[in-house]
């Protein structure tokens, strides 16, 4: 089947392209990509007035499968990674069972195989069972497909153990992705230590637990030579020293999620638990430290870290319910509005962070529109007006402080090996 | 010792449980996490014992161990066709090395065992009528 996406704006940040071409589609790769195709028998797909980019990967995303489908499944957390234009996501291995184990692994990816609209690659466990004492089955979840391990949401406090892990990650050629907090700073805290914590009586988790690990694990990148990846960056302390590592050559990169840049503690309206996550809504200051790193290329790439929580877990009282906020849906919306619109990061550089700059961080061959490629391809227009109805998600969980938000920009088709698989109008498009 | 009689050494096992510096200890070797790289035209393969009693903590995830650095029959194929295995033993089936492998043509173990006795015994002789 041939599918030709006419009168777009391409952009490949990976060759540079930026400029009105046609992309013509065969079967499941890219068949050429010219000014003017004539291709009367191929489907067309209109993109005047939109922009046609490689396909959008998340590196970090919980699909709660196997073990809390009741949150959400891999059928319904792809499904939402389509309709926000990602084309390929990276899980974490928090599910129950913990993803640690060849096994695990080889589930999510025939499960994926079998229900996934989008590409799943797994990410495995750095210890059994998350548990922080024994390595997990690091090279045969790697032959099963995990593209990295963490202990994401349950980070390693031994720093002995977080050096093994990466010295043996290394020699297999995974990085390792820490979500940096030290439990023991953070303890007893709901939201950002700040004056909002203050005001709503909430316990704080100050920005010093996130800064403290994140210097751990470039000195430890720095003594392994392992690829150390920091997750969900959210401080200005933390952000100026992987810039200082960078500096230095250390293998040290860097994702911030939407949520983080979008978004103050200042702005969380009470007590609503869809403002409740890990790492915390921080301050202006560090909000500044992440669009700053993410237009001088301190930080990578842009990350979810969609984390879907079922209403019931979700409606408790603030200091009880689990941390976490959908984000697959509204990231490009969000984005666009912080960083393109704001005329802070200019095109090609935006679509870098959600493409070759996501995949590089985790050494994904993606991330590239190039004649003879997979055809992993997002359209997406960056006017569009629209207003995102969370009642109206696909995925099965409705967590997201932005419900209800109008958003100036967002995808439009999303095309997974060759296959429209969403589109705004339609919205999922199942296999005939 | 072997380097000094020009051998050429190629050390290989998890990272975790080889030193990176071991190749600056003497000229001559080199370092490989990867048992395919190791054995690839030896002479010989030495094999050592995973000594799980010496380890207060698990240094390395030993469900895989056998997976990635243990010696199989199709390693051997890699080698030089008249390679030996040595093993100083007591070996550990199926953990650092398959039965295939320890039990064939090509396994020296026992008689590397059966000359470690001897030599022990010289060695003691030695030291004993020396003093």
């Amino acid at each position: 089947m041939r599918l030709l996406i006419r009168n777009g704006r391409v952009v490949d940040p990976a060759s540079g392209l930026d400029a009105r071409r046609d992309v013509l589609v065969d079967g499941q790769v890219v068949a050429a990509i010219e000014p003017r195709i004539e291709c009367p028998d191929a489907t067309p797909l209109e993109a005047e007035g939109l922009v046609v980019a490689p396909g959008f990967i998340d590196i970090h995303v919980h699909l709660r499968e196997p073990g809390i489908e009741h949150a959400e499944t891999i059928e319904s957390g792809t499904r939402a990674a389509a309709a926000g234009g990602f084309t390929a996501v990276c899980c974490m291995p928090n599910t129950i069972p913990v993803n640690d184990s060849a096994q695990v692994t080889g589930f999510i990816v025939e499960r994926a195989r079998q229900t996934a609209a989008v590409h799943v690659h797994p990410i495995g466990a750095i210890s059994k069972g998350s548990k922080g004492e024994r390595l997990a089955d690091i090279g045969a979840m790697q032959t099963e497909g995990a593209v990295a391990i963490s202990d994401d949401g349950i980070p390693v406090m031994n720093s002995g153990l977080m050096r093994r892990a990466m010295q043996y990650a290394a020699s297999f050629g995974l990085p390792v992705i820490d979500h940096c907090e030290d439990l023991n700073l953070s303890a007893g805290g709901d939201i950002h230590e700040g004056l909002q914590s203050v005001r709503l009586g909430l316990g704080g988790i100050p920005g010093c637990s996130e800064d403290v690990m994140v210097a751990r694990d470039i000195i430890l990148a720095a003594d392994t030579g392992a690829h150390i990846h920091i997750a969900h960056i959210s401080t200005a302390n933390s952000i100026a020293m992987v810039a200082h590592a960078k500096r230095l050559g250390l293998p040290v990169t860097a994702e911030v999620t939407p949520h983080h840049f979008a978004l103050t503690d200042e702005r969380i309206p009470g007590y609503d638990s869809n403002y409740k996550m890990k790492p915390p809504l921080r301050s202006q200051r560090d909000i500044d430290a992440s669009i700053d790193g993410l237009a001088d290329g301190t930080i990578d790439c842009i990350a979810t870290d969609h984390a879907p929580h079922t209403g019931h877990m979700k409606m408790q009282e603030f200091e009880r319910c689990p941390f976490g906020v959908t984000g697959l849906e509204t990231a490009l919306a969000l984005a666009l509005e912080t960083l393109y619109h704001s005329r802070r990061i200019d095109l090609s550089d935006w679509v870098r962070l959600f493409t070759n700059g996501a995949a590089d961080c985790l050494g994904l061959d993606r991330g590239k529109l190039r004649v003879g490629g997979p055809a992993d391809i997002t359209v997406f227009s960056t006017d569009r007006e629209w207003t995102y109805d969370v009642n109206q998600t696909l995925s099965k969980s409705k967590n997201s402080p932005f419900g209800g938000a109008t958003f100036r920009g967002g995808p439009t088709a999303t095309i997974v090996s060759g296959r429209v698989v969403w589109t705004a109008e339609d919205g999922i498009i199942t296999p005939a | 010792m072997l380097s000094k009689f020009g051998a050429d050494i190629v050390a290989c096992g998890p990272a975790t449980a080889v030193s990176k510096r071991l190749p600056l200890l003497t000229p001559g070797v080199s370092l490989t996490h990867d048992i395919r790289e190791a054995v690839r035209d030896a002479d010989v393969i030495m094999m050592l014992r995973v000594q799980l009693e010496r380890q207060n903590v698990e240094i390395f995830p030993k469900g895989e161990y056998f997976r990635y650095f243990g010696l199989r029959l199709a390693h051997m194929a890699l080698a030089k066709p008249d390679a030996i295995v040595l093993h100083p033993g007591p070996i550990n089936r199926g953990r650092e090395i398959s039965s295939e492998v320890a039990d064939s043509q090509r396994s020296m173990i026992l008689s590397q065992v059966n000359n470690g006795v001897a030599i022990r015994m010289a060695v003691l002789e030695w030291v004993c009528s020396a003093a």
